[in-house]
């Protein structure tokens, strides 16, 4: 029978170290919402989605009573809306009219973001593709809770550098179209290499083809909690240090278990994965920065954080497997700037540059997220660290991002506040050296040799 | 059965128990086991009850949590699954 040493255990996780359960994210198929005329196609969507969805806020607030464990957010996934929209959608303009359909639907559902306004251009672009991009900086500054995200290469296809370019050019425009706040459209755009089908997370998430009609993924989270453990075990060694978080890992992604399978009972939605990923906040104690800093770092960026990160970001998916029934999305650490306030420390100290986080990007879960650069940064310089990344993507293996803001009007070194779970960042600066002529030359990048396995 | 663990957690003062206890009769709540500690100079009780009669646990939740604010104490009422996930293998 449960002790009251677990009990205790357990609810200080959750009252002190911010432990949560980040998002039920449900995934919804458009794909039977497909009609060559506009006004049909924008209802089918609209009722597809609040009709699945309807019950998910309450099922998350009625879990959440049940077992006093917060659920921060309730959130939706859909299928890239660049396959669902291509027979109806002549224009640009005709995608951000279905972007204020995910808009309408998202608010009717309770839910406060809504993933798919999406392309998979990794090997080349159709002319829905394209259009839907180009539609991407309206549709961001013309909804609130829609985002967006672009698959710009993978290891099996390499790298479709015209994407690149054009997402560059669409990043900038995006800044430019929601400057009065910051250029917070850029928050809610995120480009890919090896984009998951089934992650939970914003902004990236979409529901993949591959997936069934409707499904349900949960993201956990934990940073507070792996940090709390790790100072109980300071001066250890690494066997110590690993087998600590392997275990804060299990006990996190337990919780996640759960309530994926009872979101799944009650909403009659079957389960999909549980994304195991270390997902910091503004708050202070749920970052990923101080348990890099409990490892033995004076701020995140000193030398040894790669190695620092590689360590964590294996534990966590050690310990979290066995905990879990299926597993996906991106599964480990999550390095976001503006959303740690370790990590906004670390820049502020000058501990962390643009390029030490990307090397941090080879050994972790993501890529090169919330990140503010300057405004005047040129859409070439942005193709260009997109351009890395994917790079790193491809060969790795494994998922990268890139979600950048220029930031309209500021400079380096000023702050930005993007508000709530988004937070706020320093302006950081990017290599001034041009990569113009690299990113003019246009087609693609071939998939690297040890993609043939066939 | 449909087992759910009570935690009370605050300063120890008169009654505690008795209070809890009162309200858990009241709406047809069997106590199975009970168990206290000390920690950090905090009185911490838990409590194993069988909830089968209880339709809605929310407002079983509510009631304990607004019972705890009058007391002077936190109560938190969970479905027992979530320890056994976290700490059973």
């Amino acid at each position: 029978m449960i002790n009251i040493q677990e009990v205790l255990e357990t609810n200080k996780m959750i009252e002190q170290e911010n432990l949560d359960v980040r998002t039920i994210t449900l995934g919804i198929s458009l794909l039977d919402c497909m009609d060559s005329d506009l006004e049909a196609l924008k209802k089918n969507i609209y009722q597809k989605i609040t009709e699945t969805a309807k019950d998910l806020v309450a099922t998350g607030q009625a879990i959440e009573s049940q077992y006093g464990i917060p659920i921060v957010n309730k959130r939706i996934s859909v299928t890239p809306i660049a396959l669902v929209g291509g027979a109806a959608c002549r224009t640009s303009e005709d995608y951000v009219e279905l972007a204020k359909v995910l808009d309408r639907a998202a608010k009717t559902a309770g839910v406060n973001f809504l993933g798919g306004f999406s392309a998979l251009v990794s090997k080349g672009m159709t002319k829905s593709d394209e259009l839907l991009m180009r539609a991407i900086p309206e549709a961001l500054a013309q909804t609130g809770r829609v985002c967006s995200s672009v698959n710009l290469g993978s290891t099996k296809t390499g790298i479709d550098m015209d994407a690149v370019k054009l997402m560059g050019e669409i990043i900038k425009e995006t800044a430019e179209l929601t400057k009065d706040q910051d250029s917070l459209g850029c928050a809610k755009l995120v480009v890919f290499c090896n984009a998951p089908d089934d992650n939970p997370f914003m902004a990236g998430a979409f529901h993949g083809v591959t997936e069934a009609d409707a499904v349900i993924h949960v993201g956990v989270s934990g940073p507070g909690v792996v940090k709390t453990a790790l100072s109980g075990v300071r001066g250890e060694n690494f066997e110590v240090l690993c087998e600590t978080i392997k275990k804060t890992a299990f006990k996190v992604t337990r919780v996640g278990q759960l309530v994926a399978q009872e979101a799944s009972r009650r909403m009659g939605i079957p389960f999909g994965i549980i994304d195991l990923s270390l997902a910091p906040t503004p708050a202070v104690g749920d970052s990923v920065a101080e348990i890099l800093e409990e490892i033995g770092l004076e701020y995140a960026g000193a030398p040894g954080t790669t190695a620092a990160l590689a360590l964590l970001n294996d534990q966590v998916k050690k310990g979290g497997v066995m905990a879990s029934s299926y597993v996906g999305g991106l599964s480990g650490a999550f390095i976001p700037v503006s959303e740690d306030q370790g990590m906004i420390d670390a820049v502020q100290a000058g501990a962390l540059t643009l390029e030490k986080l990307e090397a941090m990007t080879c050994v972790c879960s993501v890529g090169l997220d919330m990140i503010a650069i300057p405004g005047d940064t040129s859409p070439a310089t942005i193709s260009g660290i997109i351009a890395d990344e994917m790079a790193i993507g491809m060969v790795n293996q494994k998922t990268t991002a890139v979600r950048l803001i220029p930031v309209i009007g500021k400079k380096v070194g000023e702050m930005v506040e993007f508000g709530g779970l988004l937070g706020y960042a320093p302006i950081m600066p990017v290599n001034p050296c041009s990569c113009e002529a690299f990113i003019n030359r246009g087609g693609r990048i071939p998939a690297p040799i040890h993609s043939f396995k066939n | 059965m449909k087992k759910f663990i009570i935690t009370v957690v605050g300063h120890d003062t008169v009654g505690i128990i008795a209070k809890v206890c009162t309200y858990l009769a009241g709406i047809q709540v069997n106590i199975l086991d009970i168990s206290q500690t000390i920690v950090d100079g905090y009185f911490n009780m838990m409590m194993i009850v069988d909830a089968g009669n209880v339709e809605d646990v929310t407002k079983m939740s509510g009631g304990l949590s607004a019972l705890g604010e009058e007391i002077g104490v936190i109560i938190r009422c969970q479905h027992e699954d979530i320890f056994n996930m976290m700490h059973r293998v």
